[in-house]
């Protein structure tokens, strides 16, 4: 991967030492691997040399009157200020530069937005501050977080190569396939980004937009959130696997199973012991971002669950909160975003974690309960 | 002449009031451009040290220094003092002074309210800045405030941020009416509209785009009063409502602002190239039609800044072409103060290096901009460093420099004293460095795909953000040898003649430095 620092000088850069990175002067946009991206990189080199020339011939006349027109080499000033013949040149051939720019736009931007005939589709919701990845005609979907330590964000630990680029599960899509992408958010406005496509795409709540492409090379592709997002706008990237077609079924069948195996793990008997270790990971990757890892959140926007009236008090206000979401709040509906198992398994470990000693538990079944029964 | 004699006959009657009387009541369009120019260096200065806290976070990777949370309300918080109170003052502060200076009226046309819209600002900042210190922080979403991270997810704070800004819309409003109606009223006898100085003009143009845009802004954070505190859903999804409503309205009110924020500094830069030129104007007219042209057009293009919203491909088209478009008038500029140097007699003081900066790096800014409006490649650019690097090109060399090259030129006017030369030029010298170094390398971090906005970034993207830092570090230090070369120059210095540019033109120049409290009591005739 070419835009990628070297990981040796990552690790040299040490532990508790602030990075010192890589030589890595990219100056210019690259060409990506979809025709999409050439094409967007080709217009971007046409423009810019268009602007290199105007500029050339602009600054060129200037610096010719800086250095031969000053009056400290006793230049006299001529007296010339109106010429109609010039005014209405220099009006009429950027507007016929600009004429031949927009021809070969427009049919760019009308190819970037045919998202018809898609072979796979794929649901991309945005979160604050993660990226679910539902496949629509497969059954199954899921969540795609940061996966940097918080150690090296903090700078107790040498920086890995893909720092801030680098998620537990990545969107997996195969290559020479049109693949549709349906985009909404379900909090804020987020907007899903992978330069190597020449794909961006604003995620709104309500609305649903589309945009597609069509990878030729295998490879893992790189990208962020794009749209300021709230606190963690800069700790969710966008990680895609474009592999051969036999992996990418493979891969589908493997992830179909798993899904089936989690619904089956809904009607297992759990103890508290396996709850709240499974609660552990869970609240780690769902709500520690904003009620941190101690539970002592960052009020007032995010209330602290330590000690907290609600981890500590009524179940089921428990329970709603969780799955329901607090409106008008930053507090969202988790009863889609996570299975029944981890909906237990993180209530469970809130009412027992940090000290909330209540020794309460619910289980997976209860909340498939909970949740049918409204 | 006769009106200089005048205003000496009565300046022993009619002098400034004594001590703090004579800033608060004051309705003198002197002593209120001067305020309104210190509260805008003020606002630069706070404004300039959030930048400060920015480019420190995001000197190395990793989060060093501040957290996300404060980190978004730094960008925020500086974004929003330097479009409203530093820029948009500064030029109001230029309007105050120079307008009756250069139509050869006696004071604004409605100096009371003149007086009320000066001292609405401090009021809309204190409560802006006092947001920092609240529960909850300042706000955290970008001074484009998109809902709904602005309005349900936005911090207790929002709703002073919000009143903050109906007071500034209100004192912008009231200065833009002051300075139509001082226009198109007050001219000195034989002054007709296409003999007004080129600052006249698009000051006048700029405030009509004003009227026609801060209501707009207005209600806009009404709507967001209203979706937070009252129950509505104007841009809420979940009750019916629409985030992107939110950015039609927003831009619709954002881009003639850009304007706002830049046609005056155009205005001033053709008096200091043609002045520095010892060479009349070129194309008058065409500058003026140019600029009617540019904030007219400026009407239809705000969704350029939604390219990647999903809006259809007809709008999508139309707002490219629109956008493209606006290069056709800007270049005319351009290439008419070009000209206008072309075979002049030209000399390199302060004033004029940073009007010969501001051409070159303002059409460095048109560059980028010609690209952003190249929708499909927009898709790249949008909400990276290439953006941000696009509009302080157009922002720091544009309206900054604009109104560092202003303040230089009349500084001689203002305190009847040279201000230092060498002094000028090494502030000269440091901030086109400085700026450069800041600002140049985040061109290429957008196109390597650094996202704004963020606290920490990607290691590939190290290097250039250290010496994008340690730029604007540079450029950031520089301008206090600005604040010391201003005080040195109003406390003393060589004494200034009436018209102290030998090519300098117009009426200004015709009353003595520093000017009397009160000038043109009788109108001068323009021939």
């Amino acid at each position: 991967m070419r835009v990628h620092a070297k990981r040796a000088v990552a690790l040299a850069a040490g532990l508790l030492s602030p990075a010192v990175v890589v030589a890595d002067w990219t100056m210019n946009m690259t060409p990506g691997v979809t025709g999409t991206s050439n094409q967007i990189f080709s217009l971007h080199m046409t423009i810019l040399w268009i602007c290199v020339a105007i500029g050339v011939v602009v600054f060129g006349v200037m610096f010719w009157s800086i250095f031969a027109h000053r009056k400290s080499q006793g230049a006299k000033p001529a007296n010339f200020h109106e010429n109609t013949v010039v005014e209405i040149l220099w009006t009429i051939i950027p507007f016929a530069i600009l004429v031949a720019m927009a021809i070969p736009a427009t049919a760019t931007l009308v190819e970037m937005y045919d998202t018809t005939e898609s072979e796979v589709d794929i649901k991309v919701t945005g979160y604050q501050w993660r990226w679910q990845y539902e496949y629509i005609n497969e059954d199954f979907g899921y969540f795609s977080s940061l996966s940097t330590p918080r150690d090296q964000i903090e700078n107790r630990q040498a920086k890995g190569e893909n720092y801030l680029l680098e998620v537990d599960n990545p969107l997996v899509i195969p290559v020479g396939k049109k693949v549709r992408f349906l985009l909404t958010a379900n909090d804020v406005i987020h907007s899903w980004w992978v330069p190597e496509f020449g794909v961006k795409k604003d995620a709104i709540p309500g609305f649903i937009n589309e945009t597609w492409t069509r990878v030729d090379e295998p490879g893992i592709y790189r990208g962020q959130c794009t749209e300021l997002c709230g606190k963690d706008h800069g700790f969710m990237p966008v990680v895609v696997e474009a592999v051969p077609e036999e992996e990418y079924n493979a891969w589908v069948a493997e992830q179909r199973e798993a899904a089936e195996k989690e619904r089956q793990l809904t009607q297992k008997d759990w103890t508290l012991e396996e709850l709240m270790a499974r609660g552990e990971k869970a609240y780690a990757t769902a709500c520690a971002a904003c009620h941190q890892a101690d539970g002592s959140g960052a009020p007032p926007a995010f209330p602290a669950l330590k000690d907290s009236p609600i981890a500590t008090g009524d179940m089921t206000a428990h329970i709603d909160i969780v799955v329901n979401g607090k409106s008008g709040t930053a507090m969202q509906a988790f009863g889609n975003q996570l299975s029944e198992v981890d909906l237990a398994a993180v209530i469970t470990y809130e009412r027992n974690a940090w000290g909330n000693n209540t020794g309460d538990m619910v289980t997976p079944k209860e909340i498939f309960d909970y949740k049918n029964q409204q | 002449m006769s009106a200089v004699a005048d205003t000496h006959s009565q300046e022993h009657h009619h002098g400034p009031a004594k001590g703090i009387s004579r800033w608060l009541l004051t309705t003198n369009h002197k002593d209120i451009g001067s305020m309104y120019l210190m509260f805008s260096f003020a606002m630069f200065l706070l404004g300039g040290s959030m930048a400060m806290v920015i480019r420190a976070e995001l000197f190395q990777p990793g989060l060093q220094i501040v957290q996300p949370e404060f980190f978004n309300q730094m960008t925020t918080m500086h974004g929003l003092i330097m479009v409203f109170g530093a820029v948009m003052p500064a030029f109001v502060g230029l309007a105050n002074w120079m307008l009756p200076l250069m139509i050869g009226a006696p004071d604004m046309a409605l100096p009371r309210m003149n007086n009320w819209s000066f001292w609405l600002l401090p009021c809309a900042f204190l409560i802006l800045v006092s947001t920092l210190f609240m529960q909850g922080g300042a706000p955290n979403f970008g001074w484009t405030f998109y809902a709904p991270l602005s309005t349900t997810y936005g911090p207790p704070s929002t709703t002073f941020f919000i009143f903050a800004v109906h007071i500034m819309g209100v004192s912008s409003i009231m200065g833009a009416i002051n300075v139509i109606a001082t226009i198109l009223n007050m001219r000195a006898p034989g002054m007709t509209l296409m003999k007004m100085p080129l600052f006249v003009w698009t000051w006048l143009i700029t405030a009509f785009l004003l009227i026609a845009v801060m209501p707009v802004l207005a209600g806009v954070v009404t709507m967001m009063l209203m979706d937070i505190n009252f129950g509505t859903s104007f841009f809420d999804a979940s009750g019916g409502g629409d985030p992107v409503l939110f950015q039609h309205v927003f831009w619709f009110f954002g881009h003639p602002e850009v304007y706002i924020m830049i046609l005056p500094a155009f205005g001033a830069i053709s008096h200091i190239v043609a002045a520095f030129s010892r060479k009349p104007l070129f194309g008058y007219a065409s500058m003026v039609y140019a600029v009617g042209a540019i904030a007219l057009l400026s009407f239809v293009v705000w969704a350029h800044h939604m390219f990647t919203v999903g809006i259809p491909l007809a709008g999508q088209l139309f707002f490219m072409y629109a956008t493209m478009l606006i290069a056709v008038p800007t270049g005319v500029k351009v290439f008419n103060w070009v000209t206008t140097m072309f075979r002049g007699s030209l000399s390199f003081e302060a004033p004029m290096l940073f009007a010969v900066a501001f051409i070159i790096l303002f059409t460095i800014g048109g560059f980028s901009g010609l690209m952003l409006a190249i929708a499909p490649a927009d898709f790249q650019y949008h909400d990276t460093y290439f953006v941000v690097a696009h509009f302080h090109y157009v922002l720091v060399p544009g309206a900054i420099f604009g109104i560092f090259a202003s303040a230089y030129f009349w500084l001689p006017k203002w305190t009847g004293h040279m201000y230092d030369e060498t002094l000028a030029k090494t502030h000269f010298w440091l901030s086109f460095i400085g700026m450069n170094l800041a600002f140049f390398p985040m061109h290429f971090l957008g196109l390597a795909g650094m996202p704004r906005r963020i606290p920490d970034y990607a290691l590939q993207f190290a290097d250039f953000n250290m010496v994008s830092s340690i730029g604007a570090f540079m450029f950031g230090v520089s301008q206090l040898l600005f604040l010391f070369i201003v005080v040195k120059c109003v406390r003393g210095g060589e004494k200034a003649a009436a018209k102290p540019w030998d090519g300098a033109e117009g009426l200004e120049w015709t009353v003595p430095s520093p000017a009397p409290y009160h000038t043109f009591s009788t109108p001068p005739e323009v021939k």
